[in-house]
C-alpha cells in the first residue's frame, strides 16, 4: 500500500513539475531560447502571489488573477526589452542573458523579501484530503494535477487551433518567411513569452501554497521542470506532461527506499531516458 | 506615364561585407508584368529579398508608390500590399496546406483572392488541405506558395524562381494559371531561369549580371544576340 501511495503522490507531483515545465517548452519550441531564469521567475510569481495575498488578504488561488496577468506583462516587456536582442543563429548569448537575468532575480528578491523562507496560506485546502480506499488524496496536489491538465489542454489548443498558434508555429519554422506574411516576429515572441510566464504564474503560486520557498529556489524548479522537458521529449506538451509524472513517481518512489533518495532517483530516471531515448520518450513527429 | 508602383534607385546590397547588388536601378510599371533574367548568382533573389524588406537597405533605395520602404521591415512591407513567392517554395513544414494558405491571409488586404478561390485556382489543394504541406509533391507546393501569396491580396507579386526543379507539365500547369492571378490589376515581376518563359509572360525584361543591370528593353523586341551577351558578359 505504502508503494501503490508513493506512484499516486508522485503522478500528482508530477503535474507540479509539468507546470513547471509547460513554459519551458513553449519558449524554447518558438524561439530556440532556453531560459535559465525560468525557475527564478516561478519564484518571483510565488513571491508576487505572496504580496497580494498579504496585502489585499485574498485566498492565493484567487491572487491568480492578479498575478496571472502581472506576470504576462512582465514576459512581453522582458522579451522586448532584453531577450529579442540576444536571439539569433547562436544560442550562447541568450544562455548567457537569462542566466544573468537568474542572478539579477535572485539578489532582487533577497532584497526586497530577505533569505527568509516564506510560504502562502491557503487555510483549510493545504490539508483537506478524499479518501480512496485505504489512501488519502490530498486535495491541493489533486487540484495541481487537475491545473496542468488544463492548462496543457490549453496550451495544446492555442497551438494547434488558433490563429496564434499557427503565428507560433510559423515563426518557429521560419523567421524570415513568416515575417513576409506580415508577422512580426518580435511582437509574436513577445506573446510566447507572456503566455509561458502565465503559465509560471500558476505554477508559482501553486508551488508557494505546497512549500515553502526563498529566493534561491528557482534553480531546483528550473532543473525539475527541465528534466520533464528532456523525459517527454521537446516540443511535445502532453510529453511533458507524462515526463513530469515519470520524474514525481520516480521521486517519490526513491524517497519510499530512502528518504535521502528522492532528489536523486529523479535524476537517475532523467538519465535513464536520456541514455535510451535521447530524443526524450515521445518526441514530435515531424522532427 | 503614371508613377512606377516599385522603384529601386541606386540599390547597393550587401551580406555582410560581400556585396551583392551594385547601385541598380529598376522600375515596376503599375500593371505590367516584368521579367528579370540572369544567370545563378547574378543577384535576383538578393534584389527580392531587398524589395521585401528581408534585407535591410536606405530608406530612398527601395521606393513603393513613391514612399520610401527600404528601410522597413517585411512586415510591414507585406501590409502595403507586396508578396512574394519564394525561391525553393518555403512552406511552413508544421502548417498544414490550409494552414500555410490562412496565415498568407493574416495580413488582412480586402480583394479577390480568399481560401475558396484559392482553391478554385488550384483544385487539388482544395483535395489536399488538411495534410502536412511536406507531404505535397513539388508542384503542389507550389501552388500552395503562390496562393499562400495571393491569400494576402497584394497589389504587386514577385515570383523567384517558381518553374526551378519542377517537371515541365507541372510548370505548364503553373504558367497556364498566371493570367488569371495578374489579370486582376495586380502588376508582377516574375525571376525566371527559362528565358523563353520570361520573354512569353512578361511585357519587360532586366537582365542582371553579378550584381548589376546589363540589359533592359521590352520583352517583344529584345534579341537573343544581346540576351546571351547580357547574360554571360561575353563580347
Ligand atoms: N546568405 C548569403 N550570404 C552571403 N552571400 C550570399 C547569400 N545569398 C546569396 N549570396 C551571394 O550573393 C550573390 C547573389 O546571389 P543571389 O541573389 O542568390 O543570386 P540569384 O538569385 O540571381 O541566383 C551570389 O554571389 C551569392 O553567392
Ligand atoms: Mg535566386
Amino acid at each position: 500500500m505504502e508503494w501503490v501511495n508513493a506512484i499516486l503522490q508522485g503522478t500528482l507531483l508530477g503535474g507540479l513539475y509539468a507546470l513547471f515545465a509547460a513554459g519551458l517548452s513553449l519558449i524554447f519550441g518558438v524561439m530556440r531560447l532556453v531560459n535559465i531564469a525560468h525557475g527564478d521567475l516561478i519564484v518571483l510569481a510565488a513571491y508576487l502571489g505572496l504580496t497580494v495575498t498579504s496585502t489585499i488578504g485574498v485566498h492565493p488561488l484567487l491572487a491568480l488573477a492578479i498575478v496571472v496577468p502581472a506576470m504576462a506583462l512582465i514576459g512581453y516587456v522582458l522579451q522586448r526589452g532584453i531577450l529579442n536582442f540576444t536571439l539569433g543563429d547562436d544560442l550562447l548569448p541568450p544562455l548567457l542573458v537569462t542566466f544573468g537575468l537568474s542572478v539579477i532575480l535572485q539578489n532582487a528578491l533577497l532584497e526586497v523579501y530577505t533569505a527568509d523562507p516564506q510560504k502562502m496560506n491557503a487555510g483549510a485546502l493545504e490539508t483537506a484530503s478524499i479518501p480512496v480506499g485505504d489512501l488519502a488524496v490530498g486535495v491541493l496536489p489533486l487540484l495541481t494535477f487537475a491545473f496542468a491538465i488544463a492548462v496543457i489542454a490549453a496550451l495544446q489548443f492555442v497551438f494547434y487551433r488558433t490563429a496564434l498558434g499557427r503565428a507560433f508555429r510559423a515563426v518557429s519554422d521560419n523567421q524570415d518567411i513568416a515575417q513576409l506574411m506580415g508577422l512580426n516576429r518580435r511582437h509574436i515572441f513577445g506573446l510566447a513569452m507572456a503566455l509561458a510566464l502565465a503559465v509560471t504564474a500558476i505554477a508559482g503560486i501553486l508551488l508557494g501554497i505546497r512549500t515553502s520557498f526563498d529566493p534561491s529556489s528557482g534553480g531546483g524548479r528550473l532543473i525539475f521542470g527541465f528534466e520533464a522537458v528532456i523525459i517527454g521529449g521537446l516540443g511535445n506538451l502532453w510529453g511533458t506532461l507524462a515526463g513530469g509524472v515519470i520524474l514525481g513517481v520516480a521521486q517519490n518512489i526513491g524517497a519510499q527506499i530512502n528518504p535521502g533518495w528522492q532528489l536523486l532517483a529523479g535524476h537517475l530516471a532523467f538519465l535513464v531516458v536520456l541514455a535510451i531515448r535521447p530524443r526524450g520518450l515521445f518526441p514530435r513527429i515531424s522532427g | 506615364m503614371p508613377d512606377p508602383i516599385l522603384k529601386t534607385e541606386g540599390l547597393n546590397s550587401f551580406y555582410g561585407d560581400f556585396q551583392a547588388l551594385f547601385d541598380l536601378d529598376i522600375h515596376v510599371e503599375e500593371g505590367e508584368v516584368l521579367a528579370i533574367i540572369g544567370a545563378n548568382g547574378a543577384g535576383k533573389t538578393t534584389l527580392m529579398r531587398s524589395i521585401t524588406g528581408l534585407l535591410k537597405n536606405g530608406a530612398n533605395e527601395v521606393s513603393y508608390r513613391n514612399e520610401p520602404i527600404g528601410h522597413l521591415r517585411a512586415d510591414q512591407i507585406a501590409s502595403k500590399g507586396l508578396a512574394l513567392v519564394p525561391e525553393g517554395r518555403q512552406l511552413f513544414p508544421s502548417l498544414s496546406v490550409e494552414e500555410n494558405l490562412l496565415i498568407g491571409g493574416r495580413v488582412g488586404r480586402p480583394g479577390p483572392w480568399n481560401l475558396k478561390t484559392v482553391c478554385e485556382l488550384f483544385p487539388i489543394l482544395d483535395e489536399r488541405r488538411n495534410v502536412p504541406s511536406t507531404a505535397l509533391s513539388g508542384g503542389q507546393q507550389q501552388m500552395v506558395a503562390i496562393g499562400r501569396a495571393l491569400m494576402s491580396n497584394p497589389d504587386l507579386l514577385l515570383f523567384d524562381e517558381i518553374s526551378l526543379g519542377l517537371a515541365p507539365v507541372i510548370i505548364k500547369t503553373i504558367y497556364d494559371a498566371l493570367p488569371g492571378i495578374v489579370g486582376e490589376g495586380m502588376s508582377a515581376v516574375i525571376v525566371e531561369q527559362d528565358i523563353s518563359k520570361a520573354l512569353a509572360f512578361s511585357s519587360r525584361v532586366y537582365c542582371l549580371q553579378e550584381g548589376r543591370v546589363s540589359l533592359e528593353g521590352a520583352s517583344s523586341t529584345v534579341s537573343r544576340d544581346d540576351i546571351s551577351r547580357a547574360y554571360f558578359g561575353v563580347e
